[in-house]
C-alpha cells in the first residue's frame, strides 16, 4: 500500500494537479461543500427535520446582514421558519446522494452493457446499441417525469415521500446508461484490437476475465471523466425534477426544491429562499465540471502537457 | 508419433469481394522437441497457420477443411472450452512486439500468476514461486522485484523475456514465436533467440518459429517451410533450404539475402509482389513472378515432389529432376 501511495505522490496526475490552480480551486471547494453536507447533522444549527425546532413565526426572515436579521439564521429563514443554512445543508447532502448513487447505478448498468457490446460485438452489440439509441432519444427529464409521475399517482404521494430518494436514484440511474455504455463501448473497440488482447486468449483466459480485468482497465480515463460529468448531470436533473415538483418533497427537501419552495415569494421580497440553494447548487455543478474538463485534459495522451 | 500434425489444412475468409483462401492444403508435422521454421513474404499465411492451431483465427476466417492432430485431438474441431485448456497449457504463443503483448495496466506479477491460475488449482503464493523461477530461468535478474513492476517500467528485451517467461509457465508441449525478434535491435535479438534455443533444449520444447528472416532460421531451426499465397512450396531440413533450394522461390528469397550481393552491387529480388489472397492465380500460385515457367504452371497446381525428406511443389523442378 505504501508502495503505491508513494507512485501517486510522485505522478504526473499530482503534479499537474498542484499546478493548476482551477484543479486546486475547484477540488477544494467541491472537498468543502462535501464535508460540510455530509456532516450537516454535526454542525448545522437546526435540524430541518425536527418539526419541534421550527417556528412559524420566524418565516421569512431575512439574512443576518439585512434589516429584520436574526442572529439564529444567519442565512434568514424560508416560508415555514426553517433556517436556510441549516436546510441548504441537508439538502446538499441529500443532492449529493443522489447525483453520487445514480451515477454508480449508470455507471454498473452503462460499463457492464458497453463492455459486452462492445467485446462480443455482433447481433448483441447491434442490439445493445440500438436499445441505447433509443433510450437516448426519450430525455432522461421526460422519463423522469413520466416514470415519477405515474408512480405518484400510482401508489399516492405519501408512498412516494418515503421512497422519493430512493426513486430518484433508480430513474436518474437507468436513464442515463447509454452515456456510459457508448464510451465504454467506444474505448473496447479500440482495445480489443490491440495484442494484449491476443495475448490474453492464446494464454487461455475465458471472455469474462479478459473483458473486466483486462479490457476494463484500460477503458479507466473516458470513465472517471464521464462519471464527473455525469454526477453534475445527475445533481442537475435531481434538481430539475425537484424543482417541479417531482422530486424530493418539502419536508425533506434537496437543493431543488428548496428552490422551488422559494419561488413563489421571489418577487414578495423574500428572494433569499431560492437564491442561496441556487448559488449552492450553481457552485456545485460549476466545480465538479471544471474537475471534469481538467481530468480530461490530463487524462488525454494526445494533448500536449507543458 | 508426430506431437502435432496438420493436414489438408484449408483456411477461408469470406469477404465482401468474395471468399479468399488464406491457407490452402497446409500439411506439416511437429515431433517433439523439434524446432520447424515457418518463412515467406508477408501475407503468405504465416501468422494464420499459427492462429488456426489456437484456433484463434480473427472473424470471419473459418476452417473450411482439415485437421490439426495435437495429442490424439483433432483441434480444428475442439470446443471452446476444449481450445482454453490448450491455449496456454499445452501450446504458448509469442508475439512479436513486446510492448503490446503485455497488459499496460497490470503488473508483470499479476499477468503471470493469473495465467497459472487459468490451467492449474493453486495457491497464490506458489503461483508467484513458480513465476519467480520461470522469470529465472529467463535471465532476469532480481525477479522477485519484478514481480511488481508494470511493463512500461521494463526495457524491450526485458518485456520480450518476460513474455517468454509467461508461455513456458505451463510446461508447454509447443511454442510458437510469431515473429519474436522482429520488434528488438540487432543485439536483443541475438540475445532472445540464444534463450529460446536454450529453453528448448532445457524444456524439449517443440518451437515453431515464424519469421521472414532466413539467417535466423537458419541458427535456430531443424526444418524449414516455406510459404507462398497460403501454400507450402517447399519443405526440408533447414541446411538443405538454405543451402540447396529447390524451389525457385526459395530460390529467389535465398538470393534476395543482402549477403548473397558484394558492395556497390544492387541487391537481387524477385520481380512482381505476392498476388493479394482475393486473387491467386491460377495453377502455381508463384508462375507470373517465376523466371522458369512452363506452360503447365498456369492451370494445374503442382504435386509436391519428394527426394532427401525434402518435398517441393514445383512443375519446374518436378520436371527437371525427372528427366535426368
Amino acid at each position: 500500500m505504501n508502495r503505491y501511495w508513494r507512485l501517486f505522490l510522485a505522478s504526473d496526475f499530482l503534479y499537474r494537479f498542484h499546478r493548476d490552480r482551477v484543479a486546486l480551486v475547484s477540488f477544494s471547494l467541491l472537498l468543502i461543500l462535501v464535508a460540510v453536507s455530509f456532516s450537516a447533522p454535526l454542525i448545522a444549527p437546526f435540524d430541518p427535520y425536527d418539526p419541534s425546532q421550527i417556528d412559524i413565526m420566524d418565516s421569512e426572515t431575512p439574512p443576518l446582514w439585512l434589516e429584520a436579521g436574526d442572529q439564529r439564521f444567519p442565512l434568514g429563514t424560508d416560508a415555514q421558519g426553517r433556517d436556510m443554512l441549516s436546510t441548504i445543508l441537508y439538502g446538499t447532502r441529500i443532492s449529493l446522494t443522489i447525483g453520487l448513487f445514480a451515477v454508480l447505478l449508470q455507471s454498473v448498468l452503462g460499463i457492464t452493457l458497453g463492455l459486452i457490446a462492445g467485446y462480443l460485438g455482433g447481433r448483441i452489440d447491434a442490439f445493445l446499441m440500438r436499445l441505447a439509441d433509443i433510450q437516448l432519444s426519450f430525455s432522461t427529464l421526460m422519463v423522469a417525469i413520466v416514470v415519477l409521475a405515474l408512480f405518484q399517482a400510482a401508489f399516492g404521494t405519501e408512498l412516494y415521500n418515503d421512497l422519493a430518494i430512493f426513486m430518484l436514484i433508480m430513474v436518474i440511474g437507468i436513464a442515463e446508461w447509454p452515456q456510459y455504455a457508448r464510451t465504454v463501448r467506444a474505448s473496447v473497440l479500440a482495445e480489443k484490437k490491440k495484442e494484449y488482447v491476443d495475448a490474453a486468449r492464446v494464454i487461455g483466459l475465458g471472455k469474462r476475465r479478459i473483458m473486466f480485468r483486462h479490457v476494463l482497465p484500460n477503458t479507466l480515463s473516458p470513465i472517471l471523466v464521464i462519471s464527473t460529468v455525469q454526477v453534475a448531470n445527475a445533481i442537475m436533473s435531481e434538481a430539475a425534477l425537484s424543482f417541479l415538483g417531482l422530486g424530493m418533497p418539502v419536508n425533506k427537501p434537496s437543493l431543488g426544491s428548496l428552490i422551488n419552495s422559494g419561488f413563489e415569494f421571489i418577487l414578495s421580497g423574500s428572494w433569499w429562499i431560492t437564491a442561496f440553494p441556487a448559488l449552492v447548487l450553481v457552485v456545485l455543478v460549476l466545480v465538479t465540471n471544471l474537475l471534469g474538463d481538467w481530468l480530461r485534459d490530463v487524462l488525454n495522451p494526445k494533448l500536449y502537457k507543458e | 508419433m508426430a506431437l502435432l500434425e496438420v493436414k489438408n489444412l484449408e483456411v477461408r475468409f469470406p469477404l465482401r469481394q468474395g471468399e479468399l483462401t488464406a491457407l490452402n492444403d497446409v500439411s506439416f508435422t511437429l515431433n517433439q522437441g523439434e524446432r520447424l521454421g515457418i518463412v515467406g513474404e508477408s501475407g503468405a499465411g504465416k501468422s494464420v497457420a499459427a492462429f488456426t492451431i489456437l484456433k484463434l483465427i480473427g472473424k470471419p476466417g473459418y476452417i473450411a477443411a482439415g485437421e490439426v492432430r495435437f495429442e490424439g485431438r483433432d483441434l480444428a474441431r475442439c470446443s471452446d472450452r476444449e481450445m482454453q485448456q490448450i491455449r496456454g497449457n499445452r501450446i504458448s504463443m509469442i508475439f512479436q512486439d513486446p510492448m503490446m503483448t503485455l497488459n499496460p495496466v497490470l503488473t508483470i506479477g499479476e499477468q503471470m500468476v493469473e495465467c497459472l491460475h487459468a490451467h492449474q488449482k493453486i495457491g497464490a503464493r506458489e503461483a508467484r514461486e513458480i513465476a519467480v523461477e520461470k522469470l529465472r530461468q529467463v535471465h532476469i535478474p532480481s525477479p522477485e522485484a519484478r514481480l511488481q513492476q508494470y511493463p512500461h517500467e521494463l526495457s524491450g528485451g526485458m518485456r520480450q523475456r518476460v513474455v517468454i517467461a509467461i508461455a513456458l509457465l505451463t510446461h508447454p508441449a509447443v511454442i510458437i514465436a510469431d515473429e519474436p525478434t522482429t520488434a528488438l535491435d540487432v543485439t536483443i535479438q541475438a540475445e532472445i533467440m540464444e534463450l529460446l534455443l536454450e529453453l528448448c533444449e532445457q524444456e524439449n520444447l517443440a518451437l515453431i518459429l515464424i519469421t521472414h528472416d532466413l539467417g535466423v532460421v537458419a541458427q535456430t531451426t531443424q526444418r524449414t517451410i516455406v510459404m507462398y499465397a497460403g501454400h507450402i512450396v517447399e519443405e526440408g531440413p533447414t541446411s538443405e533450404i538454405i543451402n540447396n533450394a529447390r524451389h525457385p522461390y526459395t530460390q529467389g528469397l535465398i538470393n534476395a539475402l543482402p549477403e548473397r550481393t558484394r558492395p556497390g552491387q544492387r541487391l537481387n529480388q524477385i520481380p512482381g509482389v505476392m498476388p493479394p489472397l482475393t486473387s491467386i492465380p491460377s495453377g502455381c500460385a508463384f508462375h507470373p513472378r517465376c523466371e522458369h515457367v512452363l506452360p503447365i504452371c498456369r492451370s494445374e497446381l503442382p504435386d509436391y515432389s519428394v527426394a532427401d525428406g525434402n518435398r517441393v511443389a514445383c512443375h519446374y523442378v518436378a520436371q527437371r529432376e525427372t528427366t535426368t
